[in-house]
Formats: structure tokens, sequence, C-alpha cells
């Protein structure tokens, strides 16, 4: 298993998984309902002109959060770890 | 896969009256549209008392021609409520609302393009345990998308009617209606694992809903799950609360689950999502001719989020909103003037010159034409945010705007309720209902009065033509005051807004957990809609105050009469509202307004623009049917008035002046009243009265005394 990194720190472009999530928190718990789940697969679309918010795209649409939340949520770069 | 079916049972086929569907759906699923369908005209849009969230019923007719209700319910992605819109839907679905019946039945429409999010509403409104029909609608843009949707396999697992749909070209509406009509819809046979360490909880919570809440076992099985998750953090006026016993064991199971370390409410949505996704697995395929690379949407969003394109873009789109609203609204402005003053002409010939002529011709028809002359302004605002939304773009925009707006402790949703209060408060400040944390949101209220409302314009516009002499001043001098009005309460509302949110009501910055829809060509009926429909509530809410304090204002400035043959200017002194504006020249005098100018503000409070009237009456202004000679009367008229030693009243320092006091007071009944019903206090409509037009006197005291003695 390759080392976790938030997902603030994906680049533009790239997929990553989802490993761990915060428990605690309405955000948080707002995310997994809307669908980003530890396993869920997502890739960093852009980040807004003023370089927060971030877009992702997560089981086939497209999600705006914040840094803020980002920072929090661990994903896994090696793809091949996935499914 | 698919776990043992329980027997399915029919619902009571033989009712009193049709049955009541209510409608729900995921933001951006096209629900609106459907609705639109559905109904047509047939709708009726008012509040939940208590909350200022939208209450939108219609009636739908069968091919039979039965009517059924439909109540449209907030957009949601999940049951547990984050705002008070959510928590409306969740209320109305549970039948915890004492003011609206529980739904017969449900109608859940998904985004077919997306349906293993949307299905997770669906999940949790099947254990609800009323009949469901599911509309899996944008089927249209899904088959595009290569997707194909095995409609009669979801049918067969859930065990409920599916129906493929487009409600933007009509397809599939009539099915829907036919299946709206039976009178047999099963109830879904979908049941799924709860898992085994909340079980028990579940169980017990059930219990108590039954026994304690007085809640029927199926609703109390969906309401116990919906507590796990939910916490029952947002309250609403007018739901009914949860009996003491049921919060007890509620709080227990809570504390137990988080000494042990269970994630309890991590595991309910991750046993949702694997039911879900084993769904989606046997009903959802896709064509081998996927299309490859960026979707339309991602490659307009690469120019319309890009950090230089973008911005020029939301410029270009806001500059053409705000002129459309300058330029192309004056067009129906003058129709609907030269129409009133033929209208008053007509009636002037029926009726003999007296007190009933005046109270008809001065009072009421005036009134009126005084209301109907904003609506061109809000329709064309109306249409460019109906369009906005329509497209997708207005999420884009909150995107763009959202680092901006966080900068004062706001999210991108700010910005649509302060836009919107460009035009007018009233609506702009019903729109922060979607703002989801309570502090905020009243930020956003308390500030968005500072936006110049389309009731300033013409206060401006007198303003700006009384102040600058001639029309042989360049059009830029009058447009860059214009724009200057603009950006000092624009400048106000972010400044208060960082302020409030460092003092008064400090609260963590707020979330930006938004889909971007893709981009979708404006569905013409639904924009044209909303502009009627927003148009309707400002006639039935702002235009009877408006008209009613108009007639009132007649009243006051004609009675008590003075002897027959006194100047007009005079019989006014001598009437109600020359007295009260004389009451408060004390007060105003320092900022050099005096009490005619007080009579003006006062009668501003029915509606800022209500200023140009009274200044017409007190300066015994003649109109005729000709409207740009009668605002040319107008404003020789202000610029010929003096005070009592001679001097000009209206010096460029005092038309400056009173701009400036328009943009900060508070001086909108209409919007007091609808901040109280949105805060469902006194305390922060008085509050921002107070602050605002406190605020707006300092100022202006500032402005003029130094203009005064730099010699203007």
């Amino acid at each position: 298993m390759s080392e976790l990194t938030p997902l603030s720190s994906l680049a533009v472009g790239a997929s990553a998984v989802i490993r761990e999530f915060p428990k605690q928190g309405v955000a948080f718990l707002r995310l997994r309902e809307m669908g980003l789940l530890p396993g869920t697969r997502l890739t960093l679309i852009r980040t807004a002109p003023m370089g927060d918010p971030l877009e992702i795209k997560v089981r086939g649409y497209n999600l705006t959060l914040r840094k803020t939340e980002a920072d929090h949520i661990l994903i896994e770069l090696n793809q091949a770890a996935a499914n | 896969m698919t776990p043992p079916l329980p027997p399915t049972k029919p619902a009571p086929s033989t009712r009193a009256s049709a049955p009541v569907y209510g409608l729900v759906g995921n933001p951006n699923c096209g629900k609106s549209t459907l609705f639109n369908a559905l109904t047509g005209l047939k709708q009726k849009v008012g509040n939940y008392p208590g909350v200022t969230v939208e209450r939108k019923i219609g009636t739908a007719y069968t091919q039979h021609g039965q009517p059924l209700t439909l109540i449209d319910l907030p957009g949601t992605y999940s049951l547990a409520a984050r705002s008070p819109d959510e928590a409306v839907t969740r209320d109305v679905l549970l039948g915890r609302r004492t003011d609206t019946a529980m739904p017969d039945r449900i109608v859940c429409v998904v985004d077919a393009t997306n349906l293993e999010r949307n299905l997770y509403l669906v999940h949790q409104i099947l254990d609800l345990g009323r009949p469901v029909i599911l509309v899996l609608n944008m089927i249209d843009v899904a088959e595009e998308l290569g997707m194909r949707i095995d409609t009669a396999r979801l049918e067969q697992l859930l065990g409920i009617p599916v129906i493929a749909c487009a409600a933007s070209s009509g397809r599939g509406v009539i099915e829907l209606k036919l299946t709206l009509s039976r009178s047999d819809l099963p109830l879904s046979r979908h049941a799924w694992g709860v898992p085994a360490a909340i079980a028990p909880a579940v169980s017990e919570l059930q219990a108590s809903l039954q026994e304690n809440d007085g809640k029927p076992p199926l609703i109390a099985r969906a309401e116990a799950l919906l507590l796990l998750t939910d916490r029952d953090s947002v309250r609403v006026a007018g739901s009914t609360a949860l009996a003491p016993r049921t919060q007890e064991i509620l709080s227990s199971w809570e504390k137990r689950w988080a000494a042990a370390g269970t994630d309890w409410a991590a595991e309910l949505v991750n046993a949702r999502y694997d039911s879900i996704g084993k769904l989606t697995a046997e009903v959802v395929g896709q064509d081998s001719a996927t299309p490859v690379g960026p979707s339309v949407s991602d490659r307009i969003d690469a120019w319309v989020t890009h950090p230089v394109w973008g911005w020029a873009i939301f410029g270009t789109i806001m500059a053409a909103m705000f002129l459309s609203i300058f330029t192309l609204a004056g067009i129906p402005m003058g129709w609907i003037e030269s129409l009133m003053g033929a209208l008053s002409t007509w009636v002037s010939g029926l009726i003999p010159a007296g007190d009933l002529h005046d109270l008809v011709i001065d009072g009421a028809i005036a009134g009126v034409q005084g209301v109907i002359i904003f609506l061109p302004q809000i329709i064309i605002l109306f249409f460019f945010i109906g369009l906005l939304e329509s497209t997708g773009y207005m999420a884009r925009a909150a995107f763009i705007m959202d680092r901006m707006m966080s900068r004062v402790g706001l999210n991108g949703r700010s910005f649509i309720p302060l836009l919107g209060s460009y035009a007018c408060a009233i609506p702009g400040i019903m729109a922060t209902r979607t703002i989801e944390q309570p502090k905020d949101r009243l930020v956003t209220i308390l500030v968005a009065p500072f936006m110049s409302c389309s009731a300033r314009l013409p206060v401006y516009l007198l303003l700006i033509a009384a102040m600058v002499p001639t029309s042989e001043v360049p059009l830029g001098t009058k447009v860059g005051l214009m724009l200057l009005m603009y950006s000092l309460g624009t400048f106000g509302a972010f400044g208060f807004a960082w302020f409030f949110k460092k003092t008064l009501l400090r609260s963590a910055p707020p979330l930006m957990i938004m889909e971007l829809p893709p981009y979708r060509l404006p569905g013409v009926r639904d924009v044209a809609q909303q502009m009627a429909e927003r148009a309707g509530i400002f006639v039935k809410r702002a235009g009877t105050v408006i008209l009613g304090l108009s007639i009132v204002l007649w009243f006051l400035a004609t009675y008590p009469k003075a002897p027959e043959g006194t100047p007009k200017e005079q019989a006014l002194a001598h009437s109600f509202a020359g007295q009260a504006g004389h009451a408060l020249e004390p007060v105003i005098a320092p900022l050099g307004f005096d009490w005619r100018i007080g009579i003006g503000l006062i009668n501003s409070f029915a509606a800022r623009e209500v200023f140009n009237s009274a200044m017409s009456v007190i300066f015994a202004v003649e109109t005729s049917d000709d409207e740009e000679a009668d605002a040319g009367h107008l404003r020789d008229a202000l610029q010929a008035a003096v005070r009592t030693d001679g001097s000009k009243l209206f010096t460029p320092l005092v038309c400056l002046n009173l701009m400036v006091f328009y943009v900060f007071a508070m001086q909108c009944l209409s919007t007091v009243a609808v901040v109280k019903r949105e805060t469902n206090s006194w305390r922060w409509p008085l509050f921002q009265l107070g602050y605002m037009t406190g605020f707006a006197w300092g100022l202006c005291l500032v402005i003029y005394q130094v203009g005064r003695v730099l010699g203007y």
C-alpha cells in the first residue's frame, strides 16, 4: 500500500482512491452521502480561478469542495491498489 | 443478489379524495421542469408557516381528467437535512409538520446520467413505506452518453414503477400521468441490510417512536434510521419535536458507539451505497462507443473557470444583465406609463371633480402605476437569473466567487442572494434559505439591503438629473455617478458582512459542497414560469404594500385641507405629512435636508421610489401623458426649489448626500417584514433598521459637514 496524502495535494488531472475519512463533522457526513467513501476513485478536475475551492469528478459527476475539507481526506495515488 | 422479498401489498385503492403526491429529488435533477410539465400554470406558491421556505403546490390532471395534488418539495441530496429547505422536505415526508399533510405517495425524480448518487435519496425514501414512483429524468442525455438503463430490471428489483422520462421535451410525461392515476401502486420490495452493530439501536428507536411519538411502524423505522445520520441537527418552526424518551435512547446509543469506536453514521451510509452499488451493477450498462476524453461541459468549463477568461466571461454576463435592466426595461416602462396615463384621462372624464376624483386619480391609479412600473426590471433580472440557473452557469458563478466571498467569511452561495438583491432585497433575502449555516444566512440577510435595489434606481436617476444641471454634461458623468452608488452599496455589504462574521455572528467558515451540473440548454418554459412567478410575488407581497401606502400618502398629503385658494406647497405644509416632515427636520438638518426632503424620506418607508412621487406632490408638479416631460418638470422643480433664506435646496452636495443616504439607510417596510419572517423574531429586523439607518445618518453627516467646509 502506497503512502496516503491529503486530497488537497493531488495534481490537477490526477486520479486517486479515497482511503481515510474523518468520522465527525457535518461536511464529511454530507460528502459521504454524496458518494465519497473509502475506496471511491476520484479525479481532480481543476481549482477555481483563485485556487480554492476544488472541483473533483466522483461517481460520474462534478463536485466542489474547499481545500479546508480536502486537507482531511486522505487518498492513495497508487491506482493499482484500487478495486 | 436480491434478498428474499416480502409479499407485496398494494396501497389502499379506495380513497375519500384524490391522492396527494410529494415530488422529491436531488438539486439539478430537473424536478422543477417536471413539476412545470405536469402542472402547467396550476401552481400555488406560498410559504411554510414559520419558515420562509417556499411551498409550491400544483394540480396535475390524469389522462382521464382527474385532478391530482402535487407538492414540489425543496431539492436535497439526503433526508439528513443541512438547511431549513432540506429540513422541510424531511419533515413533510416524515409527517412531522402540522401545517402540511404527509403525502400519500411519493414521486422520486432522479438524474438518469448520475444514477448512483441520486439513488441515495431514493434509498432513504423507500424506507418510508409509502408507494413510490421512480422517474429517471434526462434519459435522453443518458442515452447520448451511451448509457443503457434497464428500467424493466430496475422495476423488478425495487418493486415499484420506474419511468424513463425527459421532462424538457415531454417524453415519458404521459406515461407518468398514467402511473400517477393508478389506484394500485405497489410498495417497494427492496430490502437492504442494516449493519449488525446498528440494528438493535434502530429497533429500540423504532419502538420508542411508535410508542412515545405515535408514529406508524414503517415511518418510525425510517425516522429511526434517519436520526442516526441526521441527529436532528436542523430544526425548523412548524415541525413537531421528538419525545424526550426517544432523544434519551438516541444519545445513550451514540455514547455507547463513541466509546466503542463505532462510526455509526458512516456505516449506515456505506451500507446504503453497497446496496445501491448492487442495483446499478445490474441495471446500468455502457455502450462500447463511449465518448472518450473530456465532456462538452468540461471543455466549456476550461474557459468559464479559467483564471483570466473566467473573470472576463463573468464580468461580461454581469454587465449584460446590468445594462439590460438599465436600458431594455425602459421600453415597457414607457408603455405602462402611457397606458396608465390614458386610463387616468378616461377615468377623469367619468368622475366629477372632488375628493373622490382625486382619490381615484391621484391615490389609486397613481399607486397602481407605482407598483407595476417595476415589473419590467424584475422580469428582466429573473430572466437572467433563470437563464443562469437553467444553463448551469449559476453554480460556476458560485464556484468562481467562493474564494472572494470566503474572504469576508461567507461562501459562494451568498453570491446569488446578494446578486438578486440588486433587483430587490425581498427575493434576495428569500433566496438566502439555500445557505446552510444559520449564522451565514443571517449575515447575508443583514447586508443584502445594501445592494442598490431597483427601487433606488428612480431615486438615483432623479437626483442625478437634478444634480447635474443640464443635458450638456457627458453621459459618462451620469453613468459614473450611478456606478459610484452601486459600488458604495456593494462595498458596504461586504464590509459589514466581514465585520459581523468577526464580531456579532462569529462562526466557522461555511461549506462549499455543491454539484457542478453539466451545462444544458435553458428551459424556456422554466425561465418564463419563474419570471411570471417572481413578478406575481412582487405584485402580491410588495405591490399591495406600495399601493396601500401610496393611498395613505395621498391622504396624509391632502388632509387636513387648508382653506380654499392656498398655494399647493403651503397646503402640504398644513397636512399631516407636512407636519411629520417638520417634526423630523431637526434630526436631518445637519445632513443638509429640510422638512420637504423629510416628507420624502418618511414616505420612502413604503418603498424607496415613492420619494419621487412625494417630490412631485410637494413641489406641485403637473403631470401629463408625456413621461419625459414629467420627469423634466420634476427635475426643473427640484432645481428651482429654495430654502426659506432663498438659497438653493438641491445643491450638488445635497443631491449626492441624499443618494448616499438612500444607498445605506434601511427604508423599506416590506424588507423589514420579510426579514422578520425569515429570522422569526423582531430582534434582527429592528437591529438591521437601526444599524443601517444609523450608519447612513452618520456617514451623511460627515459628508455634508466636510463638504460645507470645503465650500460646496
